[in-house]
């Protein structure tokens, strides 16, 4: 584990590396990854590895229907982005740029091999290191990858069963 | 077939011209632009039309419906909130719903009808100067839309939600007491924050934009103000362009329209944004200075027995017990309210993540939920935030909490924790980034009194934005006078929650509808008779 001294320059080299991230991410060139919209071959896959950890406890047991449901959590991550405001659109650019580069992955996410082969557990340190960080622009960005992987899950139709939400009513049922 | 006014209105001719989609540049001329068709822009727009007035309204959002409203957060959070429900403060520790929409947030409001508080306006009067908007001055004007938006007592009993809140109150012996409603014929399905799909409630969308698209106003949606342009003391000209979604910028096409009055009515983020954009007077620099949110906080409990919050009317219990017992402008005051419970609001409201996160929503449907909304802007160590143009002109609310907010939300996370055990939760839990279930009123006593009270460790959400184009008689201290006139402008009116000086102390919609009903009011009796007449037409 870092320590605190440690941190807190990871935190300033943070900073130092978002400026860089966020012209490095706003050249125009970021192709969409296949299939998506707005995700890249380099934040998809960092997405992908995330939601494992997020989704802990509620993603579905069976491997076929729990692959199925991380695909479809990562395409309605991907559509959810594309419906912020340009400015947080870039802003979160930005974030997958600076996560993408090894260096920051290793320094400031803690995660050692690539991300595509980020273990859940590696996932999971790095979103709680980021969630317990004393700096607001960390935390920040933690809660942002959270919320919108809680939101891609929760608002699909195969979550609701093990949460015990029966889904909205149908209306002519209620005419009838 | 549940019938749709709003198609049925299309088939008959109303003019609605979709911004986003024409091919071209156009001009178009009115007697008033009304820019919003929330609250303040519907209650405007048909005040203005039936006097015999052309109107042309401009909404950012899209024009939805009935027959588009399936009950979906999914669909409806992108297609009818700003920033698809996710707009924050700038340093993302407040997460702002908003709507975006025509009918503006009365699409997708949870139908709480309150008058103006009168304390809140005697505070008013006393520490801002307010001399024609006291509480006797606005109870006609507050009778009137009540009448005219159907708000009434509602009889049905509160869902278990709410009457957890109900009865946890009663065992403490706090007030509380049910919440007046703007619905006819509600069918208490709980779904009023994805738009009505039965037209029961009596939004913008379905009672005053209907009346004044019947007698001819022109309705331009998914069209952005970007800027009024002014040549001496006179705005000549709205410039406006089509935004085909929430995620894209302005396209290039641009509807000019020319008219003798414009309104603002884009709400208190959109209003001061077009303000700053358009570089309009403001010797004073108040322009977006004391923007409200009543922050909330949330208290989550579990109960012993199913309390499925997702269904029935979402909000119809209420107290002001924590404002009514305690100085205006003292330590900060709270209402206490129920919020509707749906898998994705709760998803990403409930703190933390995996397995931990998990278990709370394994529970969802014996979850109960209260939240405290704080009555910012009442003392002086709550200047509340200012909205700022970011450099794509797009505006962003800087709103730092300082400890005087702090304060009082470790304050409210007691008191909703302590009703909850009154009510018979087993487990209550802050929805804080340090919360943990607590089982008894004693250990959650303790652990609030340790919770640490920072950004983004303290949950904390907003659904009323108010202030930033204050009224008043002082122009020093008000952008507009207690008409809703510009100060330094001639033919410049603000008819939305951006004229409160502090916040409301309680759910803005009736004290927009009254407040802006009185001002239309006179403000066509200003217009009219000069007569005339423009007819707005695409071309």
């Amino acid at each position: 584990m870092p320590t605190r001294r440690q941190f807190l320059q990871a935190g300033i080299a943070g900073g130092v590396l978002l400026a860089g991230a966020g012209w490095w991410a706003l050249r125009g060139d970021r192709r969409p990854a296949a299939g998506l919209q707005w995700l890249d071959e380099s934040s998809a896959p960092i997405v992908a590895a995330i939601v494992p950890a997020v989704l802990e406890g509620a993603l579905p047991q069976d491997a076929a229907a729990r692959r199925t449901a991380q695909r479809e959590v990562l395409e309605a991550f991907d559509r959810a982005i594309a419906g912020l405001a340009p400015a947080v659109q870039a802003e979160i650019a930005q974030l997958f740029s600076l996560l993408a580069m090894p260096p920051v992955r290793v320094a400031l996410a803690g995660v050692t091999p690539p991300w595509a082969e980020a273990t859940p557990a590696q996932a999971a340190a790095f979103l709680a290191r980021w969630r317990e960080s004393r700096f607001a622009l960390l935390r920040a960005a933690g809660e942002a990858l959270c919320q919108l992987i809680l939101a891609a899950w929760y608002g699909n139709p195969a979550s609701w069963a093990a949460i015990g939400y029966p889904g909205p009513p149908s209306l002519g049922e209620r005419r009838a | 077939m549940i019938p749709d006014p709003v198609r049925e209105g299309i088939a008959d001719g109303w003019k609605v011209v979709d911004a986003a989609a024409l091919d071209g540049d156009r001009r178009l001329e009115a007697d008033v632009v009304v820019v919003g068709s929330g609250a303040g822009g519907g209650v405007t727009a048909e005040i203005l039309a039936q006097a015999g007035l052309a109107v042309v309204i401009v909404e950012e959002g899209p024009l939805k419906s009935s027959s588009d409203f399936r009950m979906l957060e999914r669909e409806a959070y992108p297609q009818l909130y700003q920033e698809s429900a996710g707009r924050q403060t700038a340093d993302k520790a407040i997460t702002i719903l908003q709507g975006r929409s025509v009918g503006g947030s009365t699409t997708v409001n949870w139908t709480s009808s309150f008058r103006t508080p009168p304390r809140t306006l005697a505070h008013w009067r006393s520490a801002h100067g307010l001399a024609r908007t006291g509480e006797a001055d606005l109870a006609p004007w507050f009778a009137r839309m009540e009448e005219r938006l159907s708000i009434a007592p509602w009889p049905t009993p509160p869902n278990e939600n709410n009457d957890i809140l109900r009865r946890g109150c009663e065992q403490l012996g706090i007030p509380a007491a049910a919440i007046r409603r703007n619905v006819k014929g509600c069918w208490n399905l709980g779904y009023c924050g994805m738009g009505c799909p039965t037209n029961a409630k009596q939004s913008m969308l379905v009672t005053t934009l209907p009346a004044a698209l019947a007698k001819g106003a022109t309705l331009l949606h998914r069209a952005r103000v970007e800027r009024l342009l002014a040549s001496g003391d006179r705005i000549v000209e709205a410039e406006v362009r089509g935004v085909a979604g929430p995620g894209a910028r302005p396209g290039v096409p641009v509807v000019r329209i020319a008219a003798r009055h414009f309104v603002l009515g884009a709400g208190a983020i959109g209003s001061p944004a077009v303000l700053l954009r358009s570089k309009l007077p403001d010797p004073h620099g108040l322009v977006g200075q004391r923007t409200f949110l009543h922050p909330t906080v949330v208290s989550a409990a579990l109960m012993p027995a199913p309390v499925n919050g997702f269904s029935g009317a979402p909000q119809t219990v209420y107290s002001d017990h924590f404002l009514d017992s305690v100085p205006v402008d003292g330590p900060v005051g709270y209402k206490l309210e129920a919020p509707p419970l749906h898998p994705i609001l709760a998803g990403i409201t409930l703190t933390g993540f995996g397995a931990r996160h998990a278990r709370w929503m394994r529970e969802f449907a014996r979850l109960q939920v209260v939240i405290a909304l704080l009555r910012d802007g009442f003392h002086p160590e709550s200047p509340g935030g200012r909205v700022r143009l970011r450099d794509d002109g797009t505006p962003l609310l800087h709103y730092p909490i300082g400890d005087f907010l702090w304060e009082g939300m470790r304050r409210a996370y007691l008191t909703m924790a302590e009703i909850q055990f009154a009510a018979g939760a087993k487990t209550v839990m802050a929805v804080h980034e340090d919360g943990r279930p607590q089982a008894s009123w004693g250990e959650a006593k303790a652990a609030i009194a340790a919770l640490p009270m920072a950004a983004l460790r303290t949950r904390v959400v907003s659904a009323h934005v108010m202030g930033g184009c204050p009224l008043g008689p002082d122009a020093r201290r008000a952008v507009v006078d207690e008409s809703g006139r510009h100060h330094h402008l001639a033919n410049l009116s603000v008819h939305d929650g951006s004229l409160f000086p502090t916040s409301i102390g309680a759910n803005p919609q009736l004290s927009i509808y009254g407040i802006v009903a009185r001002m239309a009011t006179a403000l066509a009796g200003e217009l009219a008779p000069a007569g005339g007449r423009a007819k707005p037409a695409v071309g």
